[in-house]
């Protein structure tokens, strides 16, 4: 069975449309790259395949169970949304906060466990706050507190991952070394991420398959190999790409002669 | 790093506060009661005097004081996750300027006791359902068009409140400043707010940890599997009742429901599980410990118990506030 099946999904948010008659379906061990200019609508999908949002038509599958009728719980037990902006007004320690991911599996009338704070303390050692526990999550950097939002969801320890720019803050060691353990949870878990991402070659990296949208509801997705292409990508971002041929790999970067024609 | 106290000692030394509170308030008045007698007039036994002395005159002005400041936090500590604003209190939404207008009301035409409270609770319901209806309007509740709504409303509230001053005559006019800065002098039973302050809290704990989640944020709470909507309704109506009630029996005393529930954050962190019966506990015997300094410095007169929760609560705050190391 599929983990997550989309049936000609329409979404549209302030009139504009971020997707029309959308059907996709992800494996477990799926990486999907969402992919897309400002506005295109990264965040109103994820928040619909969250069950946040309900979409103008279509029906999405979480496990073979319509998502709509899914309880908040039963659905927050499958599946985990790293949002890209959290408030933080009331004080929390860092792991109370991560903790607090642990909510849809505690039964209603139980406190959190030792396997429960282990399980929250493993990832907070996984984004590197590890020896940190108590401090406030209001004393930490943007990034930090970026990758406290990750432990959350980490600890939550959902089937299906929604991550709303988890490069977004990060610097370049963390950046790696995070979408490297989502790609292997994906991987040798068979797990499955859905992760926008504004870094074409962090998605050529790590994603096995790429959506993008274009924006007015036009959408391609494929296998990121073959979808990640100059030509593909020059027209999602409406500036010309060219790939770069390097150790092996390929590159995209703004290609900068066609740039200047084009000025 | 910030070391916070462990829930269960922590817990233990308010209980602790508590008891020591009801004493001195059963011991210290008109007449100093040693406290062999109040242990011996509470047990049934002492002479008549101490009798009535401890259970028909300061035993339910105890209770009373005690659940309204009980009320008056935990309905605090429930607004400000409610609108994730550390400046929330049990009044933000209106409720009290309801409450006073309805009591002022009742005053003015020369009525008391009971009218007096009940038009006080009736006007409570009222700004709460008001409030409520308006910050809906037509594009949902946010935490921000609630406190909007009921900041303006309360500032109406304020006008109304401005203009039966002004209407008063002289006789009515110094009870209707007692009411507005709170007091316990009007003695019910004081088993009432007891009771509701007791299923409030017996209602509001097994929900602790999803007010942790929701402290966090509406969509994460929503992610995390909790069905907000009906949820912050619910908080919503729990905190405005828990106000209506302790408006009703003391009138408007400021300060303990925005307070009390930032000190114990301060000392204990922020896990309603202990903050919900912390407050509670804390809020009732520094309304109860207020209302014993109020009604005994000055005797025989007595000052407004509203007075003496700031001449208290202000030192304290400030001094915890400024140990804090970082922000809050």
């Amino acid at each position: 069975m599929n983990e997550l099946e989309i049936h000609a999904l329409t979404v549209s948010i302030a009139g504009k449309y971020v997707c029309r008659e959308l059907s996709l379906a992800l494996h477990a061990g799926t990486c999907l790259g969402l992919l897309g200019g400002n506005g295109a609508g990264k965040t109103t999908l994820l928040h619909t395949l969250a069950g946040l949002r309900a979409p103008d038509s279509g029906e999405i599958l979480l496990h073979g169970a319509p998502l709509a009728a899914l309880p908040r719980r039963r659905i927050a037990q499958q599946l985990g949304l790293l949002m890209q902006q959290q408030e933080d007004s009331l004080p929390a320690s860092v792991l109370e906060t991560a903790l607090i991911g642990r909510h849809p599996h505690i039964e209603f009338w139980r406190w959190e466990s030792h396997a429960d704070v282990n399980i929250a303390r493993r990832a907070l050692k996984m984004v590197g706050l590890d020896g940190l526990e108590q401090r406030m999550q209001t004393q930490l950097s943007g990034g930090e507190r970026r990758r406290l939002a990750i432990a959350t969801v980490l600890t939550q320890d959902p089937h299906l991952f929604l991550l709303d720019e988890p490069a977004h803050q990060l610097d370049l060691h963390h950046q790696l070394a995070l979408l490297r353990h989502f790609a292997a949870l994906a991987r040798e878990q068979g797990r499955v991420i859905i992760m926008s991402l504004h870094d074409v070659n962090l998605a050529a990296r790590f994603c096995n398959r790429v959506l993008m949208l274009f924006g007015a509801g036009e959408t391609l997705c494929g296998d990121s190999t073959e979808t990640l292409t100059a030509g593909n990508l020059s027209r999602l971002y409406q500036t010309p790409v060219a790939p770069l041929h390097w150790a092996g790999g390929t590159v995209f970067v703004p290609d900068q002669a066609r740039e200047a024609d084009r000025t | 790093m910030q070391r916070h106290l462990q829930p269960v000692p922590l817990l233990v030394a308010l209980a602790m506060l508590t008891i020591m509170a009801f004493f001195v308030a059963l011991a210290v008045g008109s007449v100093h009661l040693p406290l062999r007698g109040v242990i011996e007039a509470l047990g049934g036994g002492a002479d008549p005097l101490t009798r009535t002395l401890v259970l028909q005159l300061r035993l339910p002005r105890a209770v009373t004081a005690f659940a309204t400041g009980g009320l008056l936090a935990l309905a605090g500590a429930l607004m400000q996750v409610l609108l994730r604003n550390p400046l929330a209190d049990p009044y933000i939404l209106g409720v009290s300027g309801g409450a006073a207008a309805g009591a002022l009301t009742s005053l003015l035409l020369g009525l008391a006791g009971i009218w007096v409270s009940g038009s006080a609770f009736v006007g409570a319901l009222v700004s709460t359902l008001m409030v409520f209806a308006l910050a809906h309007g037509r594009g949902g509740w946010t935490p921000t068009r609630l406190l909007l709504t009921g900041i303006v409303v309360a500032f109406g509230w304020g006008a109304v409140i401005s203009l039966l001053l002004i209407l008063s005559n002289n006789a009515s006019l110094r009870g209707m400043l007692f009411w507005l800065m709170g007091d316990l002098s009007y003695r019910g039973s004081g088993w009432l707010p007891l009771a509701v302050v007791s299923a409030g809290l017996a209602v509001c704990l097994p929900f602790a940890r999803h007010l942790n989640v929701l402290a966090r944020g509406e969509t994460l709470a929503e992610a995390l599997g909790i069905a907000v909507r009906p949820f912050t309704i619910a908080i919503y109506i729990g905190a405005s009742l828990f106000t209506a009630v302790a408006v009703t029996e003391a009138g408007a005393i400021g300060f303990v429901g925005l307070v009390i529930p930032h000190m114990l954050r301060l000392v204990s962190g922020s896990d309603h599980r202990t903050l919900l019966p912390g407050a509670v506990l804390l809020g009732g015997s520094l309304l109860l410990l207020a209302d014993t300094l109020a009604r005994t410095i000055v005797a025989p007169q007595q000052l407004p118990v509203g007075i003496v929760t700031a001449a208290i609560g202000v030192p304290i705050f400030l001094y915890l506030l400024n140990r804090a190391r970082g922000p809050l």
